[in-house]
């Protein structure tokens, strides 16, 4: 157990999809196109009734912007065959070694998030590290500064829960049952899990 | 006042918190500094400040996005490693101008392999795209040679600027050009632009001026917001507007969104969607007057006091009967009542939803309906603004704390930020409308006032020279690109075309003489935003130009040398003295602005106002003292100077509904089915970025469709489709998604123009499918007025 668990929080009401967290994130990394630490899932559904000439809209939409989530059991950790990936003790940051990782990629299947990101020119996988290079000097993470409504923020994942409630049940993202992730989302009115409208299609 | 609030930006962790939290973290720093927000800094970079390699340089995005956003470069042996943005404190009445995704990828923009490196000259068919390696000397010596040779032949008339946005400095390329253009004798001038035109026309035939907006802070003072074709989540639309409305609905405004199209906007923000067919606008507004009218909603006295021509009752002496706007809601001259019934097939809304809102609108007080662009960049696209405006009127929500003006429009000039410019005087008179730039290379000593020409009867020569700096206007982001492309492609109508550009956009392919431009870090400069904008920012030079690009005031210096105007031109100064010269007029009227020094190091100077602007306040609280701009003095919603203009079914006295031609009821539509409107994509500013891959990896260039207009075609989510009218024939993938509504499609505008050896465009640009016809007042761009149809494309 982290001594004091890190993570993020991510105001889904007003997230504009902008992406320019993941942008921001590609830049501070260096990321090459297909490779994408923080990304912004697109959901959307629903359907028209048609009379006569009036449309009615029954539609809904809503992003979700999510990178690692530092896991508390993280499956990427359970299935590195060499002991690349660690869960720090000081802040429960799951990271990636590249001197160790062999780049054979177990992790990325094994991440119900999509959150490893394979390098095919360095031949590693690396993925969010919460930035802890800049929190260690004091300063914000790249995604958490960029936003321009300012719906990301990271702290200690029990004063963020204090803060601002939030969940991981928030539909089209996996169970949080299976590697209990340390983020949580302020849901979008239209991704409360257990709401009972149509079925929706996520686009990365 | 909305800044009072106790303003923690989203509910921001507290101070408390993160002095706990920074004592498990390594770095002391994080609870040291002023910190407003987490407790950290929002300053990122893969090499933060503490690394004695890297300088962190601030500059900025000048993009015309509206916005004008910090980037900080960080410099590490003479190259950008890192971008940043503002990291200052963000407060409520100074928040960080933090950049979009656009200027968070300038980096690879800037180091992008397809940077135009060295000057170069055409060695085949004009817009063929073949051209030679030639030095600056000889790429400005022909340049000045054709000056002098078209002076003499044709005269100054015959040279033109096209509009172009791309660098929005000070010391742009096109500010430069006007400079010394302007010393050499002169130029034709142009007026308007492809973002707002109609609306300018609409605002000021209305109420006297453009100048209609109140401040964006005010936002958070409205109880009801109606985003009337308004999507800042995408377009920005000045920095931070998207963060305001944030704000606004935190404190508690319901906020209704008008638009075909579910907007990133209305996902983030609205309460309600409203989809509209394209064109309709002033249908559904007809419709909204009819249920305040019937239902007694309606602010009378504020009408009676403040109104020309709402009701008979103040309509100016001598107009005749029925002519009131009143009377043409109820019916009573045309025997047609405008309700939500009438207004039902022709917008698409059902009467129930319409008559819902109009209640809502007409009873929750302050409300503001804001306006995008979009609903005024169609065939009449001066009826949205004057339409909206006249609802605002009748609910008395015009020049209150929470109210809006209805259109689109600036705050006033009294609050904008003061900033000199490089002085530039045009002796030639005559001026067009920027959308009839191609009019005036092939009919120009046929068009007159009718075709809004000023400064003279009739053009006195067609356009034979075309400096196109900074722009993509010339070909991609004017309407109707193949008609274009054979007028550009004539070498005996216009006989040279200069272009300046970073990377070979369509526009640069049809160049005689392409020049290698700089990126903002490669020079220095000062950008201001549009008017609501409170702050000026600077643009250090932060690497050396890369291969032989040049900026703008050392080429222009240079070609002023050739022309023998060099002293003239730069009045001996450098580009900072002028820079210089800009900051100490702005002292002049902000005495606490900083020094130029100051200035230049912080990187941005932020305006505060005790309290947030509310447009016309003056004119509604104290009539008798304040007037409207108008001839009347009133907000004129009948308008004697529009009777005149003697086109009433185009240009009408009143704000109607007017069918378009290409709307959804023209018999066109047997043809093509399909309305096709553009809209402004979040990874593009206008057509800059559509060559950067980290943007296409964000969002792609497709096609949205409806599920029920797919299925009919048997198009699939994905699919390559071909879409189609007379003008043009272009191939793209598919969304289909729910939405967008049925009936309508959207090309996202701004991709750049790529045709195959059949004159397929295989990229999507939008104006393959546009036309050049005018609005009927302002000559505006009406480029979401198309009907199109669309095939599922095998594979290519």
């Amino acid at each position: 157990m982290a001594t004091q668990q890190l993570g993020f929080h991510v105001d889904m009401s007003v997230c504009l999809g902008c992406r320019t967290c993941t942008i921001a994130c590609k830049d501070k990394n260096d990321l090459e196109v297909g490779q994408l630490y923080r990304k912004v899932i697109e959901v959307e559904g629903g359907d028209y009734t048609v009379t006569g000439k009036a449309v009615i809209p029954n539609v809904f939409a809503y992003w979700i912007s999510i990178s690692c989530n530092h896991c508390a059991e993280p499956r990427c950790l359970q299935n590195c065959p060499t002991g690349a990936i660690t869960k720090r003790e000081q802040d429960g940051v799951v990271t990636i070694d590249q001197d160790v990782c062999i780049g054979c990629r177990y992790c990325t299947w094994s991440c119900p998030y999509d959150a490893p990101q394979y390098n095919p020119a360095k031949g590693t996988t690396g993925k969010c590290n919460l930035c802890v290079d800049l929190i260690e000097k004091g300063r914000e993470p790249a995604c958490v500064a960029a936003c321009p409504v300012r719906a990301i923020h990271v702290g200690p994942i029990a004063e963020l829960k204090k803060q601002f409630g939030g969940t991981m049940q928030v539909k089209s993202l996996p169970d949080p049952a299976l590697t209990k992730p340390n983020s949580l989302y302020t849901p979008h009115r239209d991704a409360v899990r257990g709401d009972a409208s149509a079925a929706p299609t996520a686009r990365r | 006042m909305t800044t009072d609030r106790d303003h923690t930006p989203g509910g921001q962790v507290t101070r408390r918190t993160l002095l706990k939290w920074g004592a498990v973290l390594s770095g002391a720093a994080a609870v040291s500094g002023g910190l407003e927000l987490s407790g950290l800094r929002s300053g990122t970079a893969r090499a933060a400040a503490g690394d004695k390699d890297v300088t962190i340089v601030p500059s900025a995005c000048a993009h015309n996005c509206g916005g004008r956003c910090v980037l900080k470069a960080h410099v590490k042996n003479g190259t950008i490693t890192a971008i940043t943005t503002d990291d200052e404190p963000d407060t409520a009445d100074a928040p960080q101008l933090r950049a979009c995704m656009r200027g968070r990828s300038y980096r690879t923009r800037v180091y992008h392999p397809d940077r135009l490196k060295y000057p170069m000259k055409r060695v085949g068919k004009r817009g063929e795209g073949k051209f030679e390696r030639i030095s600056w000397d000889e790429a400005l010596t022909t340049i000045a040679e054709q000056l002098k040779r078209v002076k003499t032949k044709y005269g100054h008339e015959a040279m033109y600027i096209p509009y172009g946005t791309g660098n929005a400095g000070k010391l742009s390329e096109g500010n430069c050009m006007r400079r010394l253009l302007g010393l050499f004798g002169g130029y034709l001038g142009a007026y308007n632009n492809y973002s707002n035109a109609a609306n300018t026309y609409g605002t000021n035939y209305t109420v006297g001026t453009e100048n209609t907006g109140s401040s964006r802070e005010d936002l958070a003072n409205s109880r009801f917001i109606i985003l009337w074709g308004f999507n800042p989540a995408e377009t920005v639309f000045s920095t931070n507007t998207s963060y305001y409305l944030r704000r606004a609905k935190e404190a508690g405004a319901k906020i209704v969104v008008i638009d075909p199209r579910y907007s990133d906007t209305v996902v983030a923000f609205a309460d309600q969607w409203i989809p509209l067919r394209p064109t309709t606008d002033n249908a559904l507004i007809n419709a909204i007057a009819h249920v305040l009218i019937t239902e007694k909603l309606v602010n009378q006295a504020f009408l009676d006091k403040l109104a020309l021509g709402y009701d008979e009752e103040h309509l100016p002496e001598g107009t005749p009967k029925g002519s009131s706007f009143k009377s043409y809601i109820l019916g009573e001259t045309d025997g047609t009542p405008k309700s939500p019934e009438w207004a039902e097939p022709i917008t698409g809304i059902p009467a129930a939803t319409i008559r819902k809102l109009a209640r809502e609108y007409g009873a929750v007080k302050p409300a503001a309906i804001v306006m995008g662009y979009g609903p005024q960049r169609h065939a009449y696209g001066e009826q949205p603004s004057r339409g909206l405006i006249t609802l605002q009127a009748m609910t008395g929500n015009i020049g209150v704390a929470g109210g809006s003006t209805g259109a689109m429009g600036w705050i006033g000039y009294g609050r904008s930020p003061k900033m000199g410019a490089l002085p530039a005087i045009n002796p030639v008179k005559f001026s067009i409308p920027v959308f009839l730039f191609t009019d005036a290379i092939v009919r120009g000593t046929e068009m007159t006032a009718a075709d809004g020409v000023k400064g003279g009867d009739r053009l006195p020569v067609n356009i034979k020279l075309i400096l196109n700096l900074a722009g993509n206007a010339l070909l991609n982001q004017h309407a109707d690109i193949n008609k274009t492309a054979k007028t550009l492609a004539d070498e005996s109508k216009v006989e040279f075309i200069v272009v300046s550009e970073q990377f070979l956009t369509p526009s640069a392919r049809f160049a005689d003489i392409l020049l290698p431009a700089t990126t903002w870090f490669e020079r220095n400069d000062i950008a201001t935003p549009w008017a609501w904008g409170d702050y000026v920012l600077f643009q250090n030079k932060a690497i050396e130009p890369l291969h032989e690009a040049k900026s703008a005031y050392d080429w222009v210096t240079l070609l002023a040398d050739k022309l023998g105007l060099k002293d003239k031109f730069t009045e001996g100064k450098t580009d900072e003295d002028w820079l210089r010269f800009m900051v100490e007029d702005a002292r002049k009227a902000w005495p606490d602005f900083p020094t130029y020094e100051g200035f230049k190091q912080r990187g941005v100077y932020k305006y505060k106002y005790p309290a947030p602007y509310v447009a016309f306040k003056q004119q509604v609280e104290e009539p008798e003292k304040f007037k409207f701009p108008t001839p009347s003095g009133k907000i004129e919603i009948y308008s004697p100077a529009l009777v005149k203009l003697n086109n009433p079914k185009e240009i009408p006295a009143i704000p109607k509904y007017i069918e378009a031609w290409e709307g959804p009821a023209d018999p066109l539509t047997a043809k093509y089915p399909l309305q096709c409107i553009g809209w402004h994509y979040k990874r593009r500013c206008h057509s800059i970025y559509d060559n950067v891959p980290w943007m296409e990896e964000a969002a792609r260039q497709e096609m949205w469709m409806n599920p029920i207009d797919a299925t009919a075609r048997g198009i699939s989510d994905g699919d390559q489709v071909k879409v189609f009218n007379d003008r043009g024939t272009m191939v793209l993938p598919v969304k289909v998604t729910p939405r967008i509504m049925p009936g309508v499609t959207a090309v996202p505008q701004g991709a750049w123009w790529t045709p195959d050896s059949q004159g397929i465009d295989r990229r999507g640009s939008l104006n393959v499918l546009t036309s050049q016809r005018p609005t009927p007042l302002a000559k505006a761009n009406p480029q979401h007025t198309n009907l199109v149809q669309v095939e599922r494309q095998n594979a290519r």
